[in-house]
């Protein structure tokens, strides 16, 4: 056999007569952790599904490889028969089935006549978890109520169960935090050990040229280069270039901090689980804001950050809150969203597709909705004019790629996506900007874009709450950072002091307090 | 944009288009009955209560969820009003108001469980619906209550008063006529002003020849309706009541705020709810309306039979249900009109109609309209996976 596992040979794949890929070319060696990186819409994903046969033989041109055979794929099922297995972005597992279930789903491991055999089933699944590390969970465990982390894990499990040998990850620790990042990256390593070939799809570069033994860049459906850990060195500055075609001098973008006075004020804000009211998520939490100011929240996930910040805005989340809560010196007592909207507060969720958008409504709908009553309404009677010039003069503000407002806003890119949520919320006016995670999931050109977006915010002399699990992009954009933790406030650090070094060390010190 | 525009209309061309020629099919069958002055009338009397529900349902259907109580509730509420004016001697116009309140209550108990409760709403509207036909068969003791004062059965039987022009042997009412120009007049006074208040703002405008053609087809239907109508008895009472009622559900769905929390709420409830739109209040008042329109649909239906019976009602909540969907409404939510669900209701009342005419039975119709539902529903689907 070759040493090349993998050929896709000139690959082009049309959408409506948009090349989605245009005479891609891809080499995987036997044995190797093949990355694939590339902005959003690059074609990663397209190319992938290509592969695995989503889109099937016939649907695109171009020949594929495998093992030394040209094959034909009509069916994920004829890719998985030759070893070939994908683990999508959005996991797919049955959450009420346990974890034994899952593992086997589509692949039961059957007696005679098609009856399921639960006692291998269950033997079988014990062996193939001590592989990933997961020999102490119970077998008999429904799914949801794993973290997303270990559901992770079991996709993988899941595909091992597949007698897999190219095992192609699509942005697998795009939902996990460093820890399970680095134990998933670990695992990657031994499944190569084990001679199992990866792909790997993600954003975060540092993840990449950890395990990676190559690296192919996709612009614009184009293969631009690949990169050997032989004969070439990873760095960021390289792919990020090869990735946007530009050299980014600067990630982020510069800023002068002109802070005025303090806007936002919580006291000892304490509060409780919505659905286990002993159970308490955020601890005595007190912080300020001041106008004009960038301050950045850090943490583990799970640390209570989207808990604090939903809470505050209307109690949105949780039961049992107690606290203060001052903005320009006055007590707010804020029952629900309406109310944190009416007192100029805004939330921009890190969740934009479940929470922050009506994907089947169109750009401008989504824009106004949040202002719909204070704005563009008189008696309950909406303006649509007043609504266009709005969606129009927002759509320009910020450059929304799309061909007009009319478009819906479930076909955009995640970035400009993410765009339309800081459109929707700039509307309502606010003098707080609640942002978690405004960065997640999007390209490294529409981030750019979106952090002089909130520049420009606090320019203006908003108060900016800024949510994020990237610690860069933390240190990057922030004047001061809170770092939580487990519902408390760990830490506080000023610009001068951030760095990914003192925010960990918060965390671990602030560990070891607690458990003594 | 321009092509879009263009697509956008198409689709909601699409419906009336197959109305039409659903119509034409009949007319063709049936050797012109369907399009007699007596006929046409017939439609409009025979389809007004499924319209009402259809108008209330759309609602329902916008926030991803359907209403199965409402023939059980029409059924209440025609028994209870008729056993008032029957037995009581209740003035009509006072037991139309009582009945209209307690649709209104029945609206907000099912709203309550859904609302306050989060029950869904599924199993809250078939309790409903299980209840008030059980309450029906109580209350008017499993017999048929009537027959009803003329007074009463004007709301769904009675004409304006016609005033009639022309010879003797075959009269026009000038009413229908002064009307049909009054509406033509107003139709166009607004799309002129629509088309001022675009180029006011700078907007893009529909193609001219869209227009024209939009506005030919409306006129059309209108005066072919209107027409037929003066030539046999005037303006039922029932249609300018569904006029009413389609004006303004159609002005609350498309241009009010509180339209647009239904949709919103359809599209995602989560994401309504953190853009500040109380979701609660949202689905308790879409619930609540729906009990108010069904008792209308109610007082109309008893109205028109001249009596009310235990069995009133039945599968109408289904009828309204899938003229909604015929219409273009989307099972998730979110997506439909008010108009398109009137469409859905008339497509529905002219297959009905026409094979009766032509001397088909009940059980075919079914099939039939099992059939139509379906194809609608698929083409409609298909199609937009192919735009994707």
């Amino acid at each position: 056999m070759s040493d090349i596992i993998l050929e896709m040979n000139h690959i082009t794949k049309e959408f409506s007569g948009v090349k989605a890929l245009d005479d891609v070319n891809l080499k995987v060696k036997r044995g190797e952790i093949h990355a694939l990186c590339g902005e959003n819409g690059a074609g990663k994903s397209t190319l992938m599904n290509v592969l695995s046969g989503v889109y099937t033989y016939g649907s695109y041109s171009g020949d594929i490889i495998y093992n030394g055979k040209a094959c034909q794929f009509h069916s994920i099922k004829d890719s998985e028969s030759k070893g070939i297995v994908i683990i999508h972005q959005e996991l797919a597992l049955s959450p009420y089935l346990s974890i034994a279930e899952n593992i086997f789903i589509g692949n039961e491991v059957t007696s005679a006549k098609g009856v399921i055999d639960w006692t291998k089933t269950r033997q079988k699944a014990k062996e193939m978890l001590a592989k990933v590390g997961l020999e102490n969970e119970n077998i008999n465990t429904p799914v949801n109520s794993l973290g997303v982390g270990k559901q992770q894990l079991i996709e993988i499990v899941k595909a091992l169960a597949k007698k897999v040998d190219l095992l192609i990850l699509d942005e697998p620790t795009a939902a996990l935090n460093d820890e399970e990042s680095k134990q998933l990256l670990e695992i990657m390593l031994q499944l190569k050990k084990q001679g199992i070939t990866c792909i790997i799809i993600s954003h975060k570069l540092s993840e990449l040229s950890y395990v990676a033994d190559s690296i192919t860049v996709i612009r614009d459906g184009k293969t631009i280069e690949t990169m050997n850990k032989e004969t070439d060195e990873f760095t960021e500055d390289r792919i990020i270039k090869g990735m946007v075609g530009r050299e980014l001098t600067n990630l982020y973008p510069a800023r002068e901090s002109n802070i005025g006075d303090v806007m936002v004020e919580v006291n000892n804000w304490n509060v409780y689980h919505p659905d286990d009211e002993h159970r308490q998520i955020i601890k005595n939490v007190s912080f300020q804001v001041r106008a004009g100011e960038i301050v950045g929240f850090a943490g583990l996930m799970g640390a209570g950050r989207t808990e604090l910040a939903m809470s505050l805005f209307g109690k949105a989340y949780g039961q049992k809150i107690t606290g203060e809560f001052k903005k320009k010196g006055e007590v707010l007592h804020l029952n629900n969203v309406r109310e944190a909207i009416k007192n100029k507060i805004a939330y921009v969720s890190e969740d934009r597709k479940n929470f922050g958008l009506i994907l089947i409504d169109d750009i401008k709908q989504n824009m106004t909705l949040a202002a719909l009553r204070e704005y563009f309404s008189k008696k309950g009677v909406v303006n649509k004019n007043e609504e266009i010039v709005t969606a129009k003069k927002f759509k320009k503000l910020i450059n929304v790629k799309a061909n007009s407002i009319e478009q819906t806003v479930g076909s955009l890119s995640g970035g400009n996506q993410q765009k339309v949520v800081l459109a929707k919320w700039m509307i309502t006016e606010p003098d707080v900007l609640i942002l978690d995670e405004p960065t997640r999931g999007i390209d490294v050109g529409a981030k750019y874009e979106i952090y002089c977006i909130i520049n420009d915010l606090a320019k203006a002399g908003k108060a900016i709450i800024f949510i994020s699990s990237e610690m860069p992009e933390i240190i990057g954009m922030c004047d001061r950072v809170y770092v939580l933790n487990e519902g408390k406030i760990a830490g506080e650090l000023d610009k001068e002091d951030l760095s990914q070094e003192k925010i960990m060390k918060c965390i671990v010190t602030h560990n070891g307090k607690e458990n003594n | 944009m321009e092509k879009k525009t263009i697509n956008i209309d198409m689709k909601q061309y699409g419906m009336v288009i197959a109305m039409i020629a659903i119509f034409f099919i009949f007319n063709i069958l049936s050797a012109g009955k369907n399009a007699t002055p007596m006929n046409i009338n017939n439609l409009i009397m025979q389809n007004s209560y499924v319209i009402i529900l259809a108008v209330g349902m759309l609602l329902c259907v916008l926030t991803g969820n359907v209403d199965l109580g409402v023939g059980s509730v029409v059924a209440l509420t025609g028994g209870i009003c008729a056993i008032f004016v029957l037995d009581y001697g209740m003035p009509i116009p006072l037991a139309f108001l009582v009945v209209i309140i307690i649709g209104i209550l029945t609206g907000m108990f099912a709203g309550f469980f859904i609302a306050a409760l989060g029950i869904p709403p599924f199993i809250v509207t078939l309790a409903t619906m299980l209840m008030g036909r059980g309450l029906t068969y109580v209350a008017l003791k499993a017999q048929t209550k009537g027959p009803l004062p003329t007074s009463y059965t004007q709301i769904g039987a009675g004409y304006l008063p016609a005033i009639s022009i022309g010879p003797k042997e075959a009269p026009i009412d000038l009413l229908s006529i002064i009307v049909a120009i009054v509406a033509t007049l107003l139709i166009i006074f607004f799309e002129l002003k629509s088309i001022k208040t675009k180029k006011k703002y700078g907007f893009d405008t529909i193609p001219m020849w869209q227009t024209v053609i939009k506005l030919i087809i409306i006129m059309a239907i209108l005066w072919f309706f209107m027409v037929k109508l003066a030539t046999y008895r005037g303006m039922p009472i029932v249609l300018v009541l569904i006029t009413v009622l389609i004006g303004i559900y159609h002005f609350i769905t498309s241009k009010t705020v509180a339209g647009r929390q239904v949709y919103a709420l359809g599209g995602n409830a989560k994401a309504a709810r953190l853009s500040g739109i109380n979701t609660k209040k949202v689905f308790f008042w879409v619930y609540t309306n729906m009990g108010l329109l069904s008792a209308i649909a109610g007082i109309v239906l008893s109205a028109r039979n001249a009596s009310a019976t235990p069995k009133a009602g039945d599968g109408f909540e289904m009828d309204a249900i899938a003229a909604c969907y015929i219409g273009g409404a989307a099972t998730a939510g979110g997506i439909g009109t008010i108009i398109g669900a009137v469409v859905g209701a008339l497509i529905m009342g002219i297959l009905n109609n026409g094979m009766s005419l032509i001397g088909w039975s009940t059980d075919i119709q079914k099939v039939v309209k099992g059939c139509v539902l379906l194809g609608a529903v698929t083409v409609d689907l298909v199609s937009k996976r192919k735009n994707n």
